[in-house]
């Protein structure tokens, strides 16, 4: 297993002939889907963390409303611009207008450039040429090109922060025809954004599926492939197919905005009083349509790869091999046709009427159940294991309930009967959190402790990775758990001060304002949210500080993992792997009776 | 280090990674046509009775141009069979007709949009009587050019005659208009042929709303101009590959010819694609 000898020597034929690449060569312009995954890394998480603050700076506002913003406020308030030049919070208190902002841009940011770029762009882009045993993508210079348009269009998303009027405040789903009606010119970057965005997960998704069809090492048959590959590869179909209608209905919105059409705008529009002056005769419901069409797929795509990185720090980590592969493989592919088909679920309120509300909450219904079946079988993994509660463990065994609440809570909003009630709640906003954010980036946080070694030959510190684990896990329940019960109890979503649903404070007997102790959760959530925040500095040192102080590994597989990933020189060289590998087995040969250690690799015949 | 597979087909799959990849990527792109078509349906579907536009395309152009592109097509392919022959110089001449279709085509085009530019309806608040073909009507709809200054501008709209300060021009009125129906139009479009324009003289103050035939004018020359001008990029876009190819990265065939081959089948396959769109294009835009 020790490859380490193998690379230097291989390093330095390697270098005869070759002249050393300059530094852009090497980290701006590289081919190296190693480096490439790293770069997405690195910008998402950036992402991650302003997303982040922009949800800080309004949960203040919605349990302070219309007081200072601590700490930025001041700074906020001297860069935010109205249309006319003027400073649009210069007290430093938050007004709708920026909750507007913030919150469009806080789900957008968190979804397209977090999220995805996190778990396909960087993870799939990394690890799965590792996993199949292929030397690069099938395409480097393709992958290249998408991490570009990918930066190009995450900076003109920052960059409308700066505009006179500031970014898009339509909320990340930019319902027409509001998003066209507002006046200022935010919506116009979020569309050209969204296009570099989706241009380049197009170009990836080609470039993913590609690779895994055709870059398997020899014996890598496709039931032999991890289940992390397998779902990156369901992932890529979806961004494949789902991101082109939102790409087709953001041209269409980008034209309303800019050219003056009607594609979204129906006739006899009124704007502030007045008969818009456009020519009418569009839906404001094809805009939604076109949305959900790639917006239900999307959330899969959140989930997908997250599940992937679950299942391989699970088997791992319990030193078994996956209960039911076949099951999960199966799920993930029906997942993946079904999500086309359930868009509607997100627009029962829009009076589509019985026969297709029917249609649409029984394939909301079928479609979890392959979800079921995944968390069901990670379960059953866990049953006999010998855990190892590794850091990465950790996050992953708590992703499990955490998705499971989530996906749980979902099912009542796919009934039609009570989503009349939970629609545009909070209710809502905790039941895609739960999937999300302890989901999601719990699996996330997994990965990165997992791999860590692998891209940097240093282990991340064990001691804060579970500090680091304990504070989010507290803190993320203590942020979405109430939301349960104020959406419950009626909570609008997308208020910036609570609007009627506060008015009780000031009239004690209104009907059908909230009761205080709804009201009052919310300052409990604004300090979870700070704790959350708190949880994240060990993280954010560890990775830094671990990739020069790290304890060095002493093998190349640290983790005495079976994948191939692991049996690559660290970190791998341009190219991956000293010689061509060939898969003898099963991938998750983990504790068979009679083999010398407790795991086989993939690669021992 | 080689990636595998570039030029030889891979032996499970029987195909090589460039064709695994335009095939996914036609994929993608059948979804974004397919949801604009889809748009166009929904939109059409629900157009409210008299707003629809129709018959204001110039269709023997279309036909033309649906020919120029068949023939693109067709000669695309036989530079292809030609190369695969090793008849490197009969693979030139039959990619430079396919290049020259492009262009002839992306020329046709733009003639066809300015003419569009400059072609106007008129709303008016009270009725003017014009001529249907051989009938005489009242109406407030009006299609026509108009006369200012003795040219025939492009682009106007409600708001330029205001910051213009315009008080009055002269317009030119067709004796037909796309609230007639199809045989109507038809009708009225024969037996007008030949025969001088009426001449309106408009004041400003009489305009409910004035449009070129451009994206705002209405829903159905929204649809037009959005899906055509994204075909229009497919065609530049394409035709450029296909050039550079056929061009500049033509050295490749020295070094190494399957791989070059493989190439020009690639970029082939995507023109392919970009004809069938067309095809479905022009008779649902220029005919229905
Ligand atoms: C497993 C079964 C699931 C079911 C039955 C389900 C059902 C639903 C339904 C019906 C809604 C619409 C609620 C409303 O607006 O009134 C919704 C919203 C949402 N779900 Fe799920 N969901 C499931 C899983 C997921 C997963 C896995 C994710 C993401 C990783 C997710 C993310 C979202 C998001 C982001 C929204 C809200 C979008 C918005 O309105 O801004 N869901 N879910
Ligand atoms: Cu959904």
């Amino acid at each position: 297993m020790q490859a380490t000898t193998h690379t230097a020597a291989h390093h330095g034929a390697h270098e005869a002939h070759h002249h050393e690449p300059s530094f852009l060569q090497k980290y701006v312009f590289s081919t190296d889907h190693k480096v490439i995954g790293i770069q997405y890394g690195l910008t998402s998480l950036g992402f991650l963390l302003f997303g982040f603050l922009l949800m800080l700076c309004m949960r203040w506002q919605i349990a302070h409303p219309g007081e200072t913003i601590p700490v930025v406020g001041k700074l906020l308030g001297s860069i935010l611009r109205n249309m006319d030049g003027s400073l649009m919070m210069p007290d430093g208190k938050m007004t709708y207008d920026v909750y507007n902002i913030f919150g469009a841009m806080h789900g957008t940011i968190m979804v397209f450039l977090a999220i995805v770029p996190l778990a396909f762009g960087a993870f799939g882009n990394y690890v799965t040429p590792l996993m199949i045993g292929a030397p690069d993508m099938a395409f480097p210079r393709l992958n290249m090109a998408s991490y570009h348009v990918f930066l190009l269009g995450g900076i003109v998303m920052f960059a409308s922060f700066f505009i006179p009027g500031s970014a898009a405040q339509s909320g990340w789903t930019s319902y027409s025809p509001l998003a066209t009606t507002v006046t200022t010119h935010g919506q116009a970057y979020w569309l050209v954004g969204m296009v570099l965005l989706i241009t380049s997960s197009l170009l990836g998704a080609v470039n993913f599926i590609a690779t895994i069809i055709q870059l398997r090492a020899p014996g890598m048959t496709w039931m032999r492939l991890p289940f992390f590959v397998w779902a990156q590869f369901v992932t890529g179909f979806l961004l494949l197919l789902a991101f082109p209608p939102l790409e087709a209905a953001g041209i269409m919105q980008l034209m309303d905005n800019v050219f003056g059409t009607s594609f979204f705008l129906p006739t006899g529009l009124a704007v502030g009083g007045r008969i818009a002056d456009a020519s009418g005769g569009g839906s404001p419901l094809l805009w939604q349509h076109l949305f959900w069409f790639l917006a239900h797929p999307e959330v899969y795509v959140l989930i997908l790869p997250g599940m992937g990185i679950v299942a391989e720090v699970i088997a791992n980590n319990t030193r078994k091999s996956l209960w039911g592969y076949k099951s999960l493989v199966f799920s993930a592919l029906a997942i993946g046709f079904i999500s086309f088909i359930v868009w509607a679920h997100h627009m029962y309120l829009t009076g589509m009427g019985t026969k297709i509300s029917a249609f649409f909450q029984t394939t909301t219904m079928i479609i979890s159940i392959p979800s079921v079946i995944i968390l069901t079988c990670l379960f059953i993994s866990l049953w006999g294991g010998s855990i190892r509660f590794t850091t990465p463990m950790l996050f992953a065994l708590a992703f499990l309930p955490m998705f499971g609440i989530g996906g749980l809570t979902g099912l009542p909003l796919g009934f039609a009967a009570s989503d009349i009630h939970l629609h545009d709640t909070y209710y809502v906003i905790a039941h895609f959190h739960y999937v999300v954010a302890p989901g999601t980036i719990f699996a996330l946080f997994a990965g990165i402790y997992y791999w860590f070694p692998k891209m940097t030959g240093r282990m991340m510190s064990e001691f804060w990775g579970k500090v680091h684990f304990i504070g989010s896990f507290i803190f993320m329940n203590v942020v979405f758990q109430p939301m349960f019960a104020q959406g419950m109890a009626g909570m609008i979503r997308r208020m910036a001060d609570g609007g009627l649903n506060y008015s009780k404070i000031s009239h004690p007997d209104a009907i059908g304002g909230l009761d205080k102790i709804y009201i009052d959760l919310h300052t409990v959530i604004l300090w979870g949210a700070v704790g959350l925040a708190i949880s994240q500095i060990p993280f954010i040192v560890n990775l830094f500080v671990s990739i020069k102080k790290g304890k060095k590994v002493t093998s190349d597989n640290p983790w005495e993992a079976t994948t191939l990933d692991w049996q690559t020189p660290t970190p791998p060289p341009h190219g991956n792997f000293t010689k061509e590998p060939v898969a003898h087995r099963n991938p998750y040969d983990y504790s068979l009776p009679g083999a010398a250690k407790d795991f086989t690799p993939q690669n021992q015949p | 280090m080689d990636i595998p597979y570039t030029s030889k087909p891979r032996p499970d799959t029987g195909i090589y990674n460039a064709k695994v990849g335009i095939w996914l990527f036609l994929a993608s792109e059948v979804m974004l046509f397919g949801a604009l078509f889809s748009a166009y349906i929904l939109l059409r579907v629900g157009a409210p009775e008299g707003t629809w536009v129709h018959g204001m395309l110039n269709i023997p152009i279309g036909t033309f141009n649906t020919f120029v592109l068949i023939t693109s097509s067709v000669t695309v392919v036989l530079g292809w069979a030609a190369l695969q022959l090793g008849n490197f110089q009969k693979y030139k001449f039959y990619q430079a007709i396919t290049i020259l279709c492009a262009l002839g085509f992306m020329g046709i085009k733009s003639f066809e949009y300015a003419d569009k530019f400059k072609h106007y309806e008129v709303w008016l608040k009270n009725p003017v009587t014009v001529m249907h073909g051989d009938k005489e009507v009242q109406t407030n709809r009006v299609l026509g050019h108009i006369e200012y200054d003795g040219k025939h501008p492009y682009f106007w709209n409600t708001r330029t005659l205001r910051e213009k300060g315009i008080e009055g021009f002269k317009f030119e009125a067709d004796p037909y208009h796309y609230t007639l129906s199809p045989k109507e139009l038809a009708h009225a479009k024969s037996v007008s042929k030949g025969k001088p324009h009426v001449v309106l003289d408009i004041k400003t103050a009489d305009v409910e709303r004035l449009s070129a035939f451009v994206p705002s004018h209405s829903t159905y020359f929204a649809v037009y101009f959005t899906l055509t001008a994204l075909h229009g990029l497919h065609v530049l876009g394409g035709a450029l590959v296909i050039f550079y190819i056929w061009g500049p990265g033509a050295k490749m065939w020295k070094s190494d010819p399957l791989r070059y081959t493989n190439r020009v089948e690639v970029s082939g396959l995507f023109w392919h694609f970009v004809d069938l769109v067309w095809i479905f294009l022009f008779p649902i835009i220029y005919l229905l």
